[in-house]
């Protein structure tokens, strides 16, 4: 799960890490009233969006007046932003955070994520704040520093000095240095985060650090020992569908072509969308029903898939496993009659009783194609959408 | 012969008297799987499916000389399910369980690290060895004792590798579900490396997917330590970077862990990647004529 910037810099600053002082507002009004109380004559306007990308999207601006405050927010506010992240619909700006603004001397990264290699939460740390890690990663892979923690023992001081030292820091930045990474650690052991990124870290004229950015990332798995986390969910900031599907336990992404594809299983679900793709054709989404494709969760999975008007065909691949396929060709045919089905859509059960699921689909009357295999379901699923 | 089970493991079922642990554990018996014991906090003393119930691991490996444990204990509690079991003794620690907190994770495989036992996922179907020992919710039906190993990220698609290795007639040695999670249990070189040794695995097959780089490690390691014709196949070319598909594990992250980078990497490394999951039977067979 992901929060906003504002949200993320909370929790930052409830673990000891100095952060700008700012406000949020969501309206016109309230960003004026938010920039008279903080004072000063510059603020930083920053469009609340779970993406990033925002600069170079014209999400952030600074400016030097009220009137320009009053400007900028009514143009945000209300919008949708389009970052090289969000895709093309972009994601909707219900807020924006005002902040003041910050003379800086340098930019550092610093972010602390699982890393799956070593199986150790791992610091992040570079010189070369300010800029996506990714590219840095590539054209100045040397300007990277990594550190492991041994999950047993926790983070230790001297790391923090390591970290401190590359980036060249001095005096009591050090100490700094070593608050912010053991906030940051805290925070992440705490909030079951999956990763916390601070970029840019800044050194301020005055030589303070400061978290000029802050992106927050939840464990999935673990929130629901975390009614507080929970609490600064956005669901505007969500697919819909997405989050539809998962209501009722089903793993849906929407994808751009015109196949709608249900699947027992992730890996089988990504293979089929491969497999589509394969034989000319373009899959609708990603959706995983689970191991139990009961009649319910079925018809729930095409209904998600059926609100998407470009889906002309769909393909229902399901490996029965431990449950039969007899079993669950009788929730197919409850499902098809009870969302009226007016696509072709083609079947392709395997597993226990796969022949007599293929026959109760076959006599049941309606138009559904019960194919052989997983081959000839591929082919005929996107002959019926019109791709070849 | 076969990896890490066969026909004289003797298995114990933590979270025995759940709903997904009694159904499983009856098809385990059903399957001649030697189940002798369930392990559930507070239920000590319960006879469930003939099987004696045990407060702790430590009483019921005292009493039954269990050398593997299958766990189907819910998320929040799985972890200490595993370390319970790794404290005992336990050698082959099979997790079935989905959605365990990472950070859970990341103490597990600390401890790990030092220990003699090894764990096979979480969320994954299990390991089977065929005709001989079943341990986790894989269909048993689709087996047949035989010559390939099977090692896979994915659940329904490891099934797909098994029905089409026993409809070729190959049958299976072992197969090893590592699971669908960022940080689990056996990888795949250390599956692979049990494979190779294993003289009765004639072929493996590996079945990857999107996220992380255990498959480009695995192509490191064959290059130089793998003798026997391996196909691959790896789910995810039209996954879109950044979003989760439904493992937890499956994501492309900053450019990383995409499926041409790791068809790539194992095509560099002689592993003969299958662009169809429906062509795994067809050429592990034709590989090993």
């Amino acid at each position: 799960m992901n929060i906003h910037e504002y949200q993320a810099k909370q929790i930052l600053s409830d673990y000891g890490i100095p952060v700008p002082v700012g406000k949020l507002a969501s309206t016109v009004e309230e960003a004026k009233q938010c920039a008279q109380m903080l004072g000063r004559n510059a603020w930083v306007l920053k469009a609340q969006i779970h993406a990033g990308g925002r600069g170079q999207a014209g999400g952030v601006h600074v400016v030097d007046s009220f009137s320009k405050i009053a400007e900028v927010s009514h143009q945000l506010l209300g919008t949708r932003l389009v970052t090289k992240q969000t895709g093309a619909k972009g994601l909707p700006v219900n807020s924006v955070w005002i902040e003041e603004t910050v003379e800086l001397k340098r930019e550092f990264y610093l972010s602390l994520l699982v890393e799956r290699v070593s199986e150790k939460l791992v610091f992040i740390a570079s010189e070369a704040g300010g800029m996506d890690i990714e590219t840095v990663a590539i054209e100045s892979p040397e300007k990277i520093l990594s550190i492991e923690v041994n999950p047993i023992v926790g983070l230790q001081p001297y790391q923090c000095r390591r970290v401190a030292y590359a980036l060249s820091l001095k005096g009591g930045q050090i100490r700094m240095m070593e608050r912010i990474m053991r906030g940051m650690y805290q925070a992440f052991i705490d909030k079951d985060a999956s990763q916390i990124e601070i970029n840019p870290l800044v050194e301020a004229e005055n030589d303070a650090l400061l978290a000029l950015d802050a992106k927050i990332t939840f464990d999935d798995n673990a929130l629901s020992g975390h009614s507080d986390i929970l609490a600064l969910r956005d669901r505007e900031q969500e697919d819909i569908k997405e989050n539809k599907a998962q209501g009722f336990g089903l793993n849906y992404i929407t994808l751009s072509g015109n196949i709608g594809c249900m699947v027992n299983g992730a890996g089988l679900a990504m293979a089929t969308m491969d497999l589509v793709k394969l034989k000319g054709g373009e899959p609708a989404n990603f959706l995983d029903v689970g191991g139990e494709a009961t009649a319910a969760r079925v018809t729930e999975a095409f209904k998600i898939i059926l609100s998407d008007e470009q889906v002309k065909a769909i393909l229902v691949n399901i490996f029965g496993g431990i449950v039969q396929c007899d079993m669950i060709a009788e929730g197919l045919i409850i499902a098809i009659q009870e969302v009226k089905m007016s696509i072709p859509i083609v079947v392709r059960l395997e597993g226990t009783n796969a022949e007599l699921g293929r026959q109760l689909l076959n006599n049941s009357g309606l138009s559904v194609i019960a194919a052989e295999d997983l081959e000839t379901a591929a082919i005929k699923v996107v002959e019926y959408a019109g791709g070849l | 012969m076969s990896i890490l089970v066969n026909q004289s493991t003797k298995v114990i079922c933590q979270g025995l008297t759940g709903k997904q642990g009694l159904f499983h554990s009856q098809q385990a018996l059903a399957y001649g799987t030697k189940l002798v014991a369930g392990v559930t906090p507070g239920r000590g003393g319960e006879q469930h499916l003939g099987l004696t119930v045990f407060d702790s691991v430590q009483e019921a490996i005292d009493l039954t000389d269990a050398d593997a444990t299958m766990i189907y204990v819910p998320a929040p509690f799985a972890a200490d399910a595993i370390l319970e079991a790794e404290e005992a003794g336990i050698k082959v620690i099979v997790c079935i369980t989905e959605g365990i907190p990472i950070l859970h994770m990341l103490k597990v495989k600390a401890v790990l690290e030092n220990s003699n036992s090894v764990l096979i996922g979480p969320n994954c179907p299990g390991i089977i060895t065929p005709g001989e020992c079943k341990i986790g919710i894989m269909s048993g039906d689709i087996h047949l004792p035989g010559r390939i190993g099977i090692v896979s990220r994915s659940g329904t698609l490891t099934y797909e590798a098994v029905k089409q290795t026993t409809e070729q007639g190959l049958g299976q040695s072992t197969c090893v579900g590592i699971g669908g999670d960022p940080i689990h249990g056996l990888r795949f070189i250390d599956v692979i490396k049990m494979f190779e040794e294993d003289p009765l695995t004639e072929g493996i097959v590996m079945v990857g997917e999107i996220g992380g780089s255990e498959e480009e490690e695995a192509a490191d390691y064959i290059v130089d330590h793998v003798s026997k014709p391996i196909v691959g196949y790896i789910a995810g070319i039209t996954a879109p970077p950044g979003k989760r598909m439904g493992h937890a594990g499956a994501i492309i992250t900053g450019g990383k862990g995409t499926a041409e980078g790791k068809i790539a990497a194992l095509t560099a490394a002689g592993v003969d990647v299958v662009r169809s999951p429906t062509e795994i039977g067809e050429r592990i067979k034709a590989r090993l004529s």
